[in-house]
């Protein structure tokens, strides 16, 4: 690669932004945190940490860059969101505030909380389509899932159907559409860089697509 | 101390398969905490008062009886709250519930993870139940956040399974003075320990009264292995955001807001604060026009026999 390095923005609202940075830097692209208009301009992609989605909804509201950002993401600022990053990406959010404000940039419909409350968390290996070398070990907190996913979004993992998993069973917890990826789980926290780099590939590809 | 050991290679080592859903494994405790990072976390005492914290973008609140100001007000024995006050609150809000246990009372946690809260606090809030022990926080599913005023007393509160520390200031009193204390103590032992060579660390281990491992870990990675919030007197937008600055991940604010004149515009101007704690002109902008704060005690005028931080070895 003759070009230097994509630069992948981390929306620092609140969350766990130190870890998708150093995940990031693992993956060998430049990055840095938003949190205004300014720096959202300056990076060819963003990763929305996990969190509270509800929290970051209302500062994404109320510092000025919703409008900034759906701008973005529907002019194809690739982009990958981890749990709440999931639920802000959604098209529709079930089980959440009615004023929780939704991105927009993956036709799918998730549920909040959709496993339960914190005593329910839980971690698991899961097969990921498009990720080699085995499975990927995620961490599910207070974790939401897929519902529903429309026709042209990529299902890339879901919730092994086994008698233990109940109610969650089969359920869809990773997707991607066009450069938007999102996962349920909590890849970050893992050290387990593959998703991350999946994602800085994206990155990578649009920018020299756009480049071209 | 093997628990503490396993929990550090589980975080380094790569994984042996899980072909079974594992919860309330140390991953998914501290990684909940992860999730609060950058927030602010408040105590409220009625579901009306969580929908305004809620509202105002708190990322968790914490169910209590009474906020402290007014158990050092009216005294007596504090103690977890009713599980309907917990109840109401749960379903008031959709944003994570955190709730108080007394130190060492393990049948309260015992409760409140019956009642499914999301984090239990074990709190020098509260009376204590238990002079000398803490709550063996292994033996819940539920994690658990603990109060510390130095360094060796997080590490002992880790060792025992607290998957987030707080510094604790002193609560109730509106004085931010103690919460700098504390996390100036805990990050600068920190600091200190991370600048000795190998051979000095069994001392310091020693010193700390913390396990040698986690003692290792935490001098090797220059932070604690959790996350660590303030908490006990913070009371305006600067309080938050000066702690930020610190080196708090997160704030715990008790009294401060529901204390003050105009809780709702004031739990918003403690969030933003703590988003852009490194903006001056952000945390002007949202200072104005806050009505009164909360009046407040000095700590030194706190008898020390009536100042909470004492509570918890």
């Amino acid at each position: 690669m003759s070009a230097a390095q994509p630069c992948v923005g981390v929306l620092a609202l609140q969350g766990d932004v130190r870890e998708h940075v150093a995940s990031l830097r693992a993956a060998g692209v430049r990055t840095m945190t938003v949190r205004r208009e300014s720096e959202l301009a300056a990076v060819d992609g963003l990763v929305i940490p996990g969190g509270e989605s509800t929290t970051m909804s209302r500062l994404l509201d109320t510092f000025e860059l919703l409008e900034p950002l759906r701008k973005r993401l529907a002019s194809g600022m690739p982009a990958y969101g981890s749990c709440a990053g999931m639920i802000l990406l959604a098209n529709e959010v079930l089980d959440g505030r009615e004023d929780q404000h939704q991105l927009g940039a993956l036709d799918i419909t998730v549920r909040r909380n959709a496993f339960g409350r914190q005593v329910d968390s839980f971690e698991e290996d899961l097969a990921f389509t498009g990720i080699d070398d085995g499975p990927v070990h995620a961490v599910f907190i207070r974790a939401p899932w897929v519902e529903s996913a429309r026709q042209d979004v990529e299902v890339l993992a879901a919730v092994p159907d086994t008698a233990v998993a109940g109610p969650a069973a089969g359920r869809i917890v990773a997707v991607r559409q066009g450069t938007v990826l999102a996962t349920a789980f909590h890849p970050e926290l893992t050290g387990d860089g593959r998703v991350h780099r999946l994602f800085a590939d994206i990155v990578r590809a649009a920018v020299s697509e756009d480049a071209a | 101390m093997r628990k503490v050991l396993a929990v550090t290679a589980a975080q380094t080592q790569s994984e042996t398969p899980t072909t079974t859903p594992e919860k309330g494994t140390a991953r998914v405790k501290r990684g909940m905490a992860e999730m609060l990072k950058g927030g602010v976390i408040m105590d409220v005492v009625t579901p009306e008062q969580a929908k305004i914290a809620e509202d105002a973008g708190a990322v968790a609140v914490m169910a209590l009886e009474r906020v402290p100001a007014d158990i050092r007000a009216q005294g007596g024995v504090a103690r977890m709250s009713d599980p309907d006050l917990i109840d109401g609150i749960v379903n008031a809000v959709s944003i994570p519930v955190m709730a108080k246990a007394r130190i060492g009372h393990f049948v309260e946690a015992q409760v409140l993870q019956a009642l499914g809260v999301d984090y239990i606090d074990e709190s020098e809030v509260l009376t204590p139940a238990d002079y000398t022990n803490h709550i063996d926080k292994f033996a819940f599913t539920v994690p658990f956040v603990c109060g510390a005023t130095n360094l060796g007393e997080a590490l002992r509160r880790i060792t025992e399974g607290a998957a987030m520390i707080r510094s604790k200031g002193e609560a109730g009193t509106g004085d931010v003075s103690n919460a700098t204390t504390h996390m100036r103590q805990i990050r600068g032992e920190i600091r200190k320990l991370s600048s000795l060579p190998e051979d000095e660390l069994y001392v310091a281990a020693k010193e700390l009264q913390a396990p040698y491992p986690l003692v290792e870990e935490v001098a090797r990675n220059g932070k604690l292995p959790v996350v660590l919030f303030t908490a006990g007197g913070i009371a305006s937008p600067a309080d938050a955001a000066m702690m930020m600055q610190l080196g708090a991940e997160g704030v715990f604010v008790g009294s401060g807001i529901f204390k003050s004149g105009n809780p709702q515009q004031r739990a918003e101007a403690i969030v933003k604060a703590t988003t852009f704690h490194d903006d001056p002109d952000m945390i002007a902008k949202v200072s104005r026009g806050l009505g009164e704060a909360m009046v407040g005690i000095n700590v030194e005028e706190v008898p020390e026999p009536h100042r909470l931080a004492e509570r918890g070895w």
